[in-house]
């Protein structure tokens, strides 16, 4: 019988073959709680792992084509050395724009630590020149130079150091979502393997009666494969509602803000969880029915 | 139908059958016989496919059994009927269920008309509901000669069917056996009970096989 129709046997009711397996056992319960644990904790990888590539893509859109200079000069020197820059960004390709922060905006960036009030034209507050690349980039280590040898005060913040570990703090963050469902899976194969063979074992002299009748090895494991299967889709489907209402009730991101109260789904990513049953159902397939053969090949 | 040639069989504790040879006619009628732990549910289980000879080569339905894959061995075991002394039924299906149950697995559910005729025919008719536990060992027997010869095969092996009946339902058993090799049915009964072998002579041109220092022989008159 080829692997196609044998499995389609497997998907497919038949009544009286489901009956020659006595109705219930003490593994009942287990593959069920097993995969809706699973699936309730698979729920939350999943938005983990999705969470995280928003973020990656937040905070490269955020950051990618602009930098920043920082120009420390005595109070004096500060419009001079201002103006030095600009000219050297204007001469620079790969800058498409250029501008001088005004005195209100620094005092906004600066308002979250010292409030609204903050007299910044008394203070030795360095002046921010906020650049934008166009497409084709700049040469930034060449930029550092040219403002090394004519504005000695001012340094280039291009982001990169800040860019580069935060993408791979999120990359790191999807990966380990993507491993956790890997491993979610594997978790649940191996708990349904550990029940199905115990129902096997605890169903030995069924198979021996079965064997003894004439049912080949594919009639004897679909009966358990389609059992296993069942309670794996029905437990994953409870885990993952409550996983899925879990996610729906953490607090909404403009509430408390940060990466934990981003978690939830956005859009049809909602939908995403009703995946869940069919794989973890898909995953109690596959693992009943290579139990059923080893334990058919031991027993009979 | 099935041969055995030169076959042996080692359980790794020593030989238990060696240089049978033997061969079951369509339509014959054999008792095989010896002492406990001769060899006869080996023989039995040989036959059926359920074990392999170590030596030799044990055919069955023109095929040699080493040859024959696992669903092969299911395809023979829907053409040989095997009664054993201790019947083994599914517990939770009731008797009808459990007598159908060959017809089940081979996909041929929906000859209720022939279950009825046959737990008619076995004396169980007003047993098909009943769960197996709450069976006598006579009926038990009965049934499970019914579930072995449901599928209608062509040979029956039957491993002490009477060890655990009287002797009025053992003859009822095998005056049931008789009607089924009348039949055409290739029968072999594995028994030490020399009563039931005299009282099959009687009705039945039966052949006798007695394994005796793991060899198998034909009994003469001494029976």
């Amino acid at each position: 019988m080829s692997v196609r129709r044998s499995l389609a046997a497997m998907i497919l009711p038949d009544r009286q073959a489901d009956r020659v397996v006595p109705p219930s056992g003490p593994t009942a319960w287990l593959t069920t709680f097993t995969a809706g644990a699973m699936t309730f904790l698979a729920v939350f990888a999943l938005a983990l792992s999705l969470a995280s590539g928003r973020l990656a893509e937040r905070w490269a859109g955020a950051l990618a084509g602009t930098a920043t200079i920082r120009i420390a000069a005595p109070a004096d020197q500060m419009a001079v050395q201002t103006a030095a820059v600009l000219d050297i960004l204007k001469t620079t390709p790969g800058i498409a724009s250029a501008r001088a922060m005004t005195d209100d905006e620094q005092r906004a960036l600066l308002a979250p630590w010292f409030g609204p009030d903050l007299p910044i034209e008394a203070l030795p507050i360095p002046r921010l020149v906020e650049l934008t690349e166009s497409s084709d980039g700049f040469d930034a280590e060449g930029l550092r130079q040219r403002l090394l040898a004519e504005a000695p005060g001012a340094v280039l913040d291009d982001h990169t150091r800040w860019q580069r570990p935060l993408a791979v703090a999120a990359s790191r963050l999807n990966l380990l979502g993507t491993l956790s469902m890997a491993l979610i899976a594997a978790t649940m194969a191996a708990m349904i393997t550990l029940a199905a063979n115990a129902s096997l074992a605890a169903n030995a002299q069924v198979i021996r009666v079965l064997r003894l009748v004439g049912a080949q090895d594919d009639y004897i494991a679909a009966a358990f494969v389609r059992r296993f299967t069942l309670r794996a889709l029905t437990g994953s489907a409870i885990g993952a509602v409550a996983g899925t209402i879990g996610i729906a009730l953490l607090p909404p991101v403009d509430e408390a803000g940060g990466f934990l109260t981003g978690l939830g789904f956005t859009g049809l990513g909602w939908f995403l969880p009703l995946a869940l049953p069919p794989i973890a159902a898909a995953v109690a397939l596959l693992a009943t029915r290579a139990a059923a053969f080893r334990k058919l090949r031991e027993l009979t | 139908m099935i041969a055995f040639e030169n076959v042996a069989y080692n359980y790794g504790g020593g030989e238990l059958l060696s240089e049978v040879s033997i061969r079951l006619a369509p339509g014959s009628f054999h008792f095989l016989t010896g002492p406990s732990g001769a060899g006869k549910t080996t023989f039995l289980k040989l036959a059926y496919a359920e074990l392999l000879p170590t030596a030799g080569h044990v055919t069955v339905f023109d095929r040699d059994v080493r040859s024959l894959t696992r669903d092969d061995v299911a395809m023979v075991r829907r053409r040989v009927g095997v009664v054993h002394q201790d019947v083994q039924f599914l517990d939770h299906l009731p008797l009808a269920a459990n007598v159908a149950l060959p017809l089940t697995v081979a996909g041929r559910d929906g000859h209720m008309q022939d279950l009825t005729d046959l737990l008619g025919w076995v004396g169980l008719g007003k047993l098909a509901d009943a769960l197996p536990a709450s069976l006598s060992g006579g009926e038990r027997q009965r049934g499970a000669l019914a579930r072995a010869i449901i599928m209608g095969p062509d040979v029956i092996l039957a491993d002490e069917p009477t060890g655990n009946l009287d002797w009025e339902m053992s003859l009822r058993l095998l005056t049931l056996l008789v009607e089924l090799n009348k039949m055409g049915k290739t029968i072999l009964i594995a028994t030490h009970d020399l009563n039931l072998i005299r009282q099959a002579k009687s009705l039945v041109a039966a052949r006798v096989l007695r394994i005796r220092n793991r060899r198998i022989q034909l009994a003469g008159a001494d029976l």
